[in-house]
């Protein structure tokens, strides 16, 4: 691999003719959402822009609670936007559980991939700790959203089951089984999904990144390789610590459905 | 059996006093939105009272695992719900859910003739009609050979002949078998001819008729 090539303001400034382009197409189609587009673009271009200088100073200055600290900001900031995506009331129990797996099912995963896979030392290193965890964290966020939903659109279509099972005797285990199992399977179906069209439909984002900035092909792909597998645990874990959790929040003490 | 002390459920029952005798056949009878079905479920534990207690063996129900008293307590409900699958799945769902063996092609087939239904056991339940489905309901509650058997009124507008023949199967079990039945009907005639008890709930008060003991 040749040398990175540094890409100076000016450079960059240069990809803003993607910004006026479209600016000029909606223009011309008198769709109205330039003001949208100039404001995204600028906020990103902000927002990186000040992540960046914020990662140099971190990358320079590694320090366990910093780390742990921004860690504890994106796990909060995950389980606010499940909370703020779903569409409809979630009661306060179910809440927890959401805020329990999250950071439960994504921390596991992480200690483990950083300390046994990875082995980074010292173990708040943030140049891995920081970009790993966003994956982790982000993907399960994307997953428990996803389940969160599903399991309440069950739970609602399917109550007069739930509710049959129950007289029949069953526990409420067993009466939310089918809901539970058919939740976990869509919950994790888009990971899977991604990972069998990887390296074929598409280069993912982060080996991308790491080709573009000079590291060899092979090496970009074993981390590839080990970080799918990563979030593939994590989505999974934390998914289904939300259903294991979150199935006996639609019960009372006595077995019986609440209104929910 | 089941005896009933100052209970209340919202504002649709109260119910001062009520004894349920062992063994017996006891109906609850009243207009529509009277509070029969409410009253049954909960002796089931589907629900709970609001106010006051009901002991069940002299054990306040309060105190008693739900999912063992509902495995003692089998309900056939107003509108029994089919679960995916076949016939033979209906009916071994309940003993799934008992975590009891699940029933031989024979002594499901027995089951279906005694309720009456001439079907293949790998049919589609969705294709059965209200009053068949009505009745692999109740061989669904009978396979699990509960104690007590609650028998509501079935919803769907069947006619009141199927409804007849669903209430002289479930009677003519209970007796065999030496069971306790609580059951709800419209049919005043079929509550005269079939029942040891009659109790007539009136805007969420009980009242006996017949041969109850409070
Ligand atoms: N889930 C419920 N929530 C609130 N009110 C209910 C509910 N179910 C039934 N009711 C009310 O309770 C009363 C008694 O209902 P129910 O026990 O079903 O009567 P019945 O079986 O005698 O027709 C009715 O006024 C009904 O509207
Ligand atoms: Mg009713």
């Amino acid at each position: 691999m040749n040398g990175v090539i540094d890409l100076t303001v000016f450079q960059v400034a240069l990809a803003y003719v993607f910004v006026l382009m479209v600016l000029v197409i909606m223009r011309f189609l008198g769709i109205k959402r330039e003001k949208e587009l100039i404001i995204s673009s600028v906020r990103m271009t902000l927002q990186l822009v000040l992540v960046g200088y914020l990662l140099v100073y971190i990358f320079d200055n590694p320090n366990p609670f910093v780390t742990v600290g921004i860690i504890f900001v994106m796990e909060a900031f995950a389980v606010h936007t499940v909370f703020k995506k779903y569409q409809g009331k979630l009661s306060r129990p179910l809440k927890k559980v959401i805020a329990f797996s999250i950071s439960m099912g994504t921390l596991s995963c992480l200690v483990y991939f950083l300390l046994i896979v990875i082995r980074i030392s010292p173990w708040y290193q943030p140049q891995y700790f920081i970009p790993i965890a966003g994956m982790f964290i982000g993907n399960s966020m994307t997953g428990i959203s996803l389940g969160v939903k599903l399991l309440l659109d069950g739970m609602i279509t399917q109550r007069a089951l739930v509710e049959e099972a129950l007289i029949l005797g069953a526990t409420p285990q067993a009466a939310t089984k089918s809901i539970i199992n058919n939740t976990f399977d869509a919950a994790i179906l888009p990971t899977m999904y991604s990972m069998v069209g990887m390296g074929i439909v598409f280069l993912p984002g982060m080996m991308t990144g790491q080709i573009l900035s000079g590291t060899s092909p092979t090496t970009a792909i074993a981390y590839q390789i080990a970080i799918m597998l990563g979030i593939l645990g994590a989505v999974a874990l934390t998914v289904i610590l939300m259903l294991q959790l979150g199935y006996r929040t639609f019960f009372n003490k006595d077995e019986q459905l609440q209104s929910f | 059996m089941f005896q009933f002390i100052d209970v209340q459920y919202k504002d649709i029952l109260d119910v001062p006093s009520l004894l349920i005798e062992k063994g017996k056949i006891t109906t609850l009878v009243g207009t529509s939105g009277s509070g029969k079905t409410t009253l049954l479920r909960m002796l089931n534990k589907m629900l709970s009272p609001t106010q006051g207690r009901i002991m069940f063996k002299a054990h306040d129900l309060e105190t008693l695992n739900t999912v063992t008293h509902r495995r003692q307590v089998t309900m056939l409900s107003q509108n029994p719900v089919m679960f995916d699958g076949s016939i033979r799945d209906n009916l071994n769902i309940g003993l799934k859910f008992h975590e009891k063996n699940v029933g031989s092609d024979e002594m499901l087939l027995s089951m279906l003739e005694r309720v009456k239904l001439k079907k293949a056991l790998d049919t589609s339940p969705h294709v059965l009609s209200g009053g068949e489905k009505q009745r692999l309901a109740l061989g669904r509650v009978l396979l699990l050979n509960s104690e007590i058997v609650l028998l509501d009124e079935p919803s769907a507008a069947l006619d009141d002949e199927t409804e007849e023949t669903i209430i002289k199967m479930v009677v003519e079990y209970v007796r065999i078998e030496n069971k306790t039945l609580v059951m709800v009907t419209h049919s005043k005639t079929m509550a005269e001819k079939q029942s040891d008890i009659i109790i007539e709930i009136s805007e969420g008060r009980c009242r006996s008729i017949r041969g109850c003991t409070k």
